[in-house]
């Protein structure tokens, strides 16, 4: 073990209260509960920890159709069905229709891992509920074959949210909780600085302030978020985009350039084109 | 130690349990909050609190025991033999600042200073802020001000900086529960929760298969079924401001029950009466609006709409154009909510005024009229009623709007 406390890594810029939540997980080895607005970057903090500790990172994605049994393990009984049928030898060992989940894998591993629940709002609301003793024990029980799986090592495990369901109570009691809040301007320019060292001071300037006066605008569907926001950045500096081009008298008489990056969908830009429109007309 | 400030953040309306309080107080026992304030603040939020509606009235709660503990403080140092401090400050201050000690006049200066500096601190808080320490004894504030606190009176601005992490209150608008005892509503919400079985056959139709394989005379024939989904939409359309404003908390409470339950749940806010716009943030109801055809032609007709208003207003708010109080309607409000309920065949009222005095209000009369006698009391049995109603499968059609 190179490192026990997470401090950011040089791709990741961490608050101080997200280092505190980060580092109270991992010393307490409870599970941590991330929520934020999208592009926040909850997913990639996962594997900046992992990177950062140098643990193993295993990822478990869910959707909309997930099982938490999917994780554990999965008995596969059309296989031994068809199997049996055809009259094969392996069909007498339930053990070869036993399909290891997620969890049981990050269970097993040599070092402590960390091990990514990305997106649990996305599942049944009965999702959380058929893990609660395997976050609280981190142990399972396999019924087909009568075994206890327990978890070598107690993984560090990081929960994602985008709040799309509320998450049950007893759930959220084994968890320690973070809100990825928006960063701030000091904050998204360290962020910026970090995925492009070599970005001009004017350039970052003026496309911060446009950024922050589009998330701004009211009625938006879609706020542009921080990966939005590099993603754009990218673009700008792919397309060699001076410092001039963004700035104007009134940032809000003109449409940013390549706002594709930033703008989602067509209502959005609508709705931006109206209010440059009626600012236009206002201004004359 | 901490159990005061437990049972605040309990009643103060933070669900917090006893496992998490445990947590932080193992989270304290292994040393991860360095004695410093905002440090402590951090861990004991992502401890005790789970979900980011809550932050705001942690904050608060939190802000008040500080004040609390600074009143504490300057009780205790009043109080308190100058030996009890020295080997604390000592520990903590550089040579330099112990230097600066001595040029003040030693330590019996210094406290006085510190008291004073915390006096100053002290009216800050009773100036300009509303949430005063009603404390002074909370047992809290001895981890609150923790030792780096004592260096504050000295510094001056770290702690302010602290203070303001938590006064700052940047989680207010995130807070849209008003109180989390709402159970009973839970309960007769899951009803809403309807088990259809809709989409692509995913799952194994054990029945089924063992049925037909034997059917087939052995041969094994599989058979599929869709899986068990969640499949209810929600619409939610909430009366706000006048003569709501009684009404607003057991709304909130229903609203904050509701966004558990479905998967597809959207609300927008009217006034007394729905008309051509109706809007989702209620501090921008001018500018951030949604125009009700807009939403009839956003939202198909497979949602379930629950309104929720006491319908009390004069009747010319709901027959005439222009009846509106807060602004023209070129179209009465009749005519709006027979769009509404032609477009919805799933739709209830739920009216938090008494069933009995329904009849005495003319405006309540007209409404269940318009609604086809589908409004409830907004009570656990009245909500039971309506989740039947709006489970019904016998749709009511409306008549024709002309």
């Amino acid at each position: 073990m190179t490192q026990t406390r997470f401090a950011g890594t040089d791709r990741y810029v961490a608050t101080p209260d997200l280092m505190m939540a980060v580092n109270a997980a991992v010393t307490l080895a409870r599970p941590l509960l991330i929520k934020g607005e999208p592009g926040t970057g909850k997913t990639q903090l996962a594997e900046e920890i992992a990177r950062s500790l140098s643990r193993p990172l295993f990822e478990w994605h869910i959707k909309s159709t997930s099982k938490a049994q999917q994780g554990l393990y999965e008995y596969d009984a059309v296989s031994r069905l068809r199997d049996s049928q055809l009259g094969e030898q392996k069909v007498h060992d339930i053990r070869n229709y036993i399909v290891k989940g997620r969890l049981w894998e990050a269970f097993e591993s040599e070092v402590q891992p960390v091990l990514l629940i990305d997106e649990i709002d996305k599942a049944d609301i009965e999702f959380p509920n058929d893990l609660l003793r395997e976050l609280d024990r981190m142990e399972f029980y396999v019924h087909e074959t009568r075994e206890l799986v327990k978890a070598r090592h107690r993984p560090i495990m990081l929960i994602t949210s985008n709040n799309e369901k509320e998450l049950p109570d007893a759930f959220l009691r084994r968890c320690f909780f973070h809100y990825i809040r928006f960063p701030d301007t000091e904050t998204m320019e360290k962020i910026v600085r970090v995925h492009f060292p070599g970005l001009k001071k004017e350039l970052l300037a003026e496309a911060l302030a446009t950024f922050f006066s589009v998330r701004d605008t009211p009625g938006l569907k879609k706020k542009p978020s921080t990966s939005e926001l590099l993603d754009w950045i990218k673009l700008l500096v792919a397309e060699d985009i001076p410092p001039e081009a963004l700035r104007s008298d009134d940032p809000k008489k003109t449409i940013p350039v390549l706002h594709g990056a930033l703008l989602k969908n067509e209502q959005d830009v609508h709705l931006f084109e109206q209010l440059v429109f009626l600012n236009r007309r206002a201004g004359r | 130690m901490l159990v005061r400030f437990f049972n605040d953040l309990r009643a103060g309306g933070v669900p917090v349990t006893l496992p998490e309080f445990l947590g932080l107080l193992e989270g304290l026992e292994a040393r991860l909050a360095a004695l410093s304030p905002e440090d402590f603040y951090y861990l004991a939020r992502m401890a005790l609190v789970k979900d980011e509606r809550h932050f705001d009235r942690f904050d608060r709660v939190f802000a008040e025991h500080f004040a609390g503990a600074e009143k504490l403080f300057e009780k205790l140092a009043a109080e308190l033999p100058a030996e009890w401090l020295k080997p604390l400050t000592e520990k903590l201050f550089t040579e330099e600042e112990k230097s600066r000690v001595a040029a003040l006049g030693g330590w019996k200066q210094l406290l006085e200073t510190l008291q004073q500096r915390l006096r100053e601190q002290k009216d800050r808080h009773e100036g300009g802020n509303r949430w005063i320490g009603t404390g002074g004894t909370s047992p809290f504030g001895n981890q609150g001000f923790n030792p780096e606190g004592v260096r504050v009176g000295q510094a001056g601005s770290r702690e302010r900086r602290a203070v303001k992490v938590w006064e700052a209150r940047d989680y207010r608008n995130l807070d849209d529960a008003v109180e989390l005892g709402t159970r009973n509503i839970k309960m007769a919400l899951r009803r809403l929760r309807r088990f259809a079985r809709e989409g692509a056959p995913e799952e194994l139709d054990l029945d089924g298969t063992i049925d037909s394989t034997a059917r087939s005379g052995g041969l094994l024939d599989i058979r599929m079924q869709p899986e068990r989904r969640n499949a209810v939409k929600l619409l939610l359309l909430l009366d706000v401001g006048g003569s709501m404003d009684p009404h607003v908390k057991i709304c909130e409470e229903l609203f904050s029950a509701a966004r558990a339950e479905f998967k597809h749940l959207e609300y927008f806010y009217f006034h007394n009466f729905p008309y051509e716009r109706v809007w989702k943030d209620n501090r921008r109801r001018f500018s951030a609006i949604t125009d009700t055809w807009t939403l009839l032609r956003t939202f198909n007709s497979d949602y379930r709409v629950v309104f929720v208003g006491d319908a009390t207003m004069s009747p010319y708010e709901i027959e005439q154009p222009g009846g509106s109080v807060e602004h023209w309607n070129d179209e009465a409000g009749r005519t709006w909510m027979q769009r509404i309920t032609a477009h919805f065949p799933h739709l209830v009222w739920l009216n938090p005024e008494p069933e009995d005095r329904w009849d005495w209000t003319a405006s309540i009369q007209i409404t269940r009229a318009l609604v086809n006698q589908r409004m409830f009391p907004l009570t656990l049995d009245g909500l039971d009623r309506a989740m039947r109603e709006l489970k019904r499968k016998t749709l009511y059609t409306a008549p024709d709007v002309s």
